[in-house]
């Protein structure tokens, strides 16, 4: 007990320095977040400096409608490009993933495109053509771009998550008498539903995230909240978005614990009915 | 009725939307981008489709082609500091047990639902001329001027690597705890010590998710202009900022599009070495 | 046993160039266990897949029931599989597994309860219902699998290699359970699996095939013991194959003279002249310190294995042929290097046409 041997000792070392670098980058990817939080009470207008304690920001926000809207729309352009990119994602992951046909390996490696490419050459790309067909710039013209790139991240989160026994399940399914569309309801999308969520889930970071896309093929129009954020860089940005960003993390924050609990929850439950 | 035939219709009903999506707006613009790359630039901004070379003689000039370069650079930099910090912290993670190991990834992902403009506004309110840091040195007595930090290349490159770094310990991550025990225990029984077996099992064997690492790193740094927007202050210029103007208040695009197929043409030449190597399906990107 | 219920006409399967099932003809009569075993690649999989649906014929006629099936989809076929992966439904627990198919065919859900009850009782899972698949041991999660096939009271089920992924003892248990549960239902099995022991203890009759071919369609006994071709020969059980010529023939004994020296067999409908394969079991060789009439198969003793009862002694002959006789261990009287002459009774031996 007294004295570890020579083994231990190494492993014990390894196991300090491994803990110590680990905190050491956790606190490099947390500061920014911490620092964004704390200036959001800084009294001082431009966040120039640490000017005292105060929580008018978070009242000033309510009232700040080019913020509010600027987030309405984010939020408006994020739903609706999740809906769309993880439909088109869903089904297309199924059919790649099932049939084989001629053009497979070309849409393979279409899909890696919008993922390596940077996304700045994607825009350009897509904003030049939208000026040849003459397609107005706004809402429209973003959530193209941003199922554009959604797709592919969805396609690969759904395609990883089809299980190689995916095919006999159908099988199966249609063995015991199901066509193919009640296959599909009853057997091949709940199967599959955690794919679909967190492809969701990404789909919906991703967009709501989005600065590249948003700015260059807005339009005149409305700006989505990271366009804003990024045409204040010059001026400073003020306080309330500060405000506003962490009310959003403490909301996703507070999601995911939600969603823990009622999973745990449901989990104990079903012990508790087995044991019945 | 052929039942082959059946089997088509269910293939085109899934695969079909995506694949028309990805020909409408990714190939197809992506094949004009390079197109309108050799057109000429008119006298008000507009494209005069009149083939030209004169947007990839510009891409030559001394100032283009400085910032060019210094992209590359930066994007070398950015992306061996990533691996360099990214590798152990990985490798780290994936020796913890299974369950600590999924939340300690959960961990990184987090600061990801955070806005990364406001993250990257927090550098700034951290390195500015009156900031906590420049605060502490002068309070210490390290230095009796506050030192510039902000809209300088440093910074951005600190913005570049902590909103790259989780892009890089990812794809490690899943090499690394996709390694089989059992070849480290076989390496070790065959007499390496713990640095040789790292060197030679432990690295080759996880190159995949390094060369998946370095893609997703160096491709998008090269391309971004929003860490140099936020922390350069529209003083410090790459490529991606380049192009963004040309599109912009410049109005040329075909040297936009120049620059984009200059972009294209290194994603392309990487991707190809990485085929080399390994299957382009088995890159970890999520 | 009565009428046929599945009959294969003709039925070829071919992947590209590549034929897997060739002019395949059979027929699966009603209430029989019948087996379709080969080795890996030998096209039985695909066989079962063909009938069940999910494959389909290249060409030729599949009939379930006197019906012709071939256009037909797998959920419109009165057939079930009971598949090598179970492909049990992850997200639903065992209760919904076993109704599935019920539930499709909008059985009332009382109804349902019931006959879902009575199947689960009849697999020794009551009290399970509730579970999910992955909380299930392997055993329990196969008789899920059979359960949810069974409920449906299908024609004729079809089970692909259901036991490859049970421990051997499992798997010796649940060889007796299936069978026992066939014969009390009455229903036809259709069996696939590449081990032959599982086969004889299992089926009424055997299909044996070897490349797309069934070689030999009978009863198990007929199968060991007149195999038709040199493939059921080497395939089912162990065997001493001599490949000979025919020197001579009295009545239906024929001598044989092949590299290994000369030899008899029983057979009938052979010519002086032809190629002739010679089939003995390793039990039905006898041996002796000098030749026995009609035969001249000299020896050299190599190597004993222990069998418990038993003992393999493995002998070296001409050509580097080796061959394999056992005894009960307190008859045997041999050590190594010894050397003998074979022979056995030409009945026990088995004359097989060259195909």
């Amino acid at each position: 007990m007294s004295s570890l041997s020579r083994i231990q000792k190494k492993k014990r070392r390894f196991n300090i320095i491994s803990n110590v670098y680990s905190v050491l980058i956790y606190t490099i990817l947390y500061i920014p977040i911490l620092v964004m939080m704390i200036f959001s009470f800084n009294d001082q207008k431009y966040n120039y400096y640490w000017n005292g304690f105060t929580t008018k920001w978070y009242i000033k926000l309510l009232s700040d409608h080019a913020l509010l809207d600027a987030l309405w729309y984010s939020i408006i352009i994020a739903v609706l490009s999740t809906v769309i990119s993880v439909f088109i994602a869903t089904i297309g992951a199924l059919g790649l993933k099932r049939y084989e046909f001629r053009m497979k390996r070309m849409v393979n490696n279409m899909l890696y495109i919008p993922i390596i490419v940077p996304e700045i050459v994607l825009a350009i790309a897509l904003l030049i053509i939208f000026a040849l067909v003459g397609f107005n710039l706004g809402m429209g013209s973003i959530l193209i771009g941003h199922c554009t790139f959604c797709i592919p991240y969805a396609v690969v989160t759904i395609k990883g998550r089809i299980s190689g026994d995916g095919d006999s399940l159908e099988e199966a399914s249609m063995d015991l008498g199901a066509n193919r569309i009640q296959t599909f309801m009853k057997v091949t999308l709940p199967s599959i539903m955690p794919g679909v969520m967190s492809a969701a889930f990404l789909a919906f970071t991703l967009s709501i995230d989005d600065v590249v896309m948003s700015n260059m093929l807005a339009g005149a129009k409305q700006s989505t909240l990271p366009v804003l954020i990024l045409s204040m860089n010059k001026s400073g940005v003020t306080p309330d978005v500060n405000a506003l960003t962490t009310i959003m993390i403490l909301v996703i924050v507070f999601a995911m614990i939600l969603n823990n609990v009622i999973q745990s929850a449901l989990k104990k439950r079903r012990i508790k009915e087995e044991n019945q | 009725m052929n039942k082959k035939r059946k089997n088509v219709l269910p293939a085109l009903a899934q695969a079909g939307p995506v694949s028309v999506w990805m020909i409408l707006f990714v190939t197809i613009p992506m094949i004009y981008i390079v197109y309108i790359s050799f057109m000429s630039r008119g006298v008000f901004g507009d494209v005069v489709y009149q083939f030209s070379m004169e947007s990839y003689k510009t891409l030559l000039d001394a100032t283009y082609f400085k910032v060019i370069t210094k992209s590359l650079k930066v994007a070398v930099f950015t992306t061996v500091l990533c691996l360099l910090v990214g590798y152990p912290f990985a490798y780290f993670i994936a020796r913890k047990p299974r369950d600590v190991a999924s939340k300690l990834i959960t961990l990184i992902m987090i600061p990801f639902w955070t806005n990364s403009l406001m993250r990257l506004n927090s550098w700034l309110l951290v390195f500015q001329t009156s900031g906590p840091v420049n605060n502490f040195l002068q309070a210490t007595g390290i230095v009796d001027h506050p030192v510039t930090f902000i809209y300088t290349d440093g910074l951005v490159v600190l913005g570049m690597i902590t909103n790259m770094l989780p892009f890089a310990v990812l794809p490690l991550y899943s090499s690394i705890e996709k390694l089989d025990g059992s070849l480290l225990e076989a390496s070790a029984d065959l007499g390496a010590n713990p640095v040789k077996t790292f060197w030679h099992v432990t690295l080759p064997v996880t190159f995949p998710g390094i060369f998946s690492s370095i893609i997703l790193v160096f491709i998008p740094t090269l391309g971004i202009y929003t860490v140099s927007d936020m922390l350069g202050g529209g003083k410090v210029l790459y490529i991606g900022n380049i192009i963004k103007n040309q599109f912009g208040a410049i109005r040329n695009w075909p040297l936009g599009a120049a620059l984009s197929v200059l972009l294209i043409a290194i994603t392309g030449i990487l991707i190809f070495i990485y085929t080399r190597f390994a299957n382009i399906e088995d890159m970890e990107v999520v | 046993m009565g009428e046929a219920i599945v009959q294969l006409i003709d039925v070829d399967k071919s992947y590209g160039s590549n034929l897997v099932v060739k002019k395949m003809n059979m027929e699966i009569k009603e209430g029989e266990f019948l087996t379709l075993l080969g080795p890996s690649g030998c096209g039985k999989t695909t066989t079962l897949r063909m009938i069940a649906g999910f494959e389909d014929a290249t060409s030729g006629i599949i009939m379930v029931q006197g019906e012709r099936v071939e256009d037909k989809e797998p959920f419109e076929r009165d057939v079930n599989t009971v598949f090598q992966s179970y492909a049990l439904f992850p997200h639903m627990n065992v209760f919904d597994n076993v109704a599935y198919g019920l539930m499709i065919k909008k059985v009332p859900k009382a109804e349902i309860k019931t006959r879902v009850m009575e199947m689960l009782e009849m697999v020794q899972l009551s009290g399970y219902e509730k579970r999910k698949p992955d909380e299930l041991s392997g055993g329990q999660n196969q008789r899920v699998a059979i359960a949810r096939a069974l409920v449906n009271n299908p024609k004729v089920l079809l089970l692909d290699e259901p036991l490859g992924a049970l421990d051997l003892k499992l798997r010796k248990s649940m060889q007796i359970e299936l069978k026992r549960l066939q014969k009390k239902l009455g229903i036809t099995f259709v069996y696939v699996t590449h081990d032959q022991e599982e086969a004889l203890t299992m089926s009424d009759r055997i299909a044996v095939m070897n490349g797309g071919i069934i070689d030999q369609l009978a009863a198990p006994m007929e199968i060991y013991n007149r195999p038709a071709t040199r493939f059921v020969a080497g395939f089912i059980g162990e065997s001493n194959i001599f490949d000979g010529i025919v020197k001579a023939i009295d009545g239906n004994t024929i001598t044989v003279e092949a590299p290994q020296g000369i030899m008899q067999v029983t057979g009938e409908g052979f010519e002086v002249g032809e190629e002739i394969h010679v089939s003995v079991r390793p039990e039905a060789v006898n041996y002796g310190k000098e030749p026995v009439a009609g035969f001249d198969l000299q020896a050299k003793v190599l190597d004993f294995i222990y069998l418990g009862s038993t003992v393999k002694t493995t002998v070296s002959m001409n050509e580097g042929f080796e061959a394999k006789f056992t005894r009960f261990e307190q008859g045997l009287d041999l050590k190594e290097e010894d050397q003998l002459y074979l022979s056995w009774n030409p009945d026990k031996a088995v004359a097989i046409k060259k195909s």
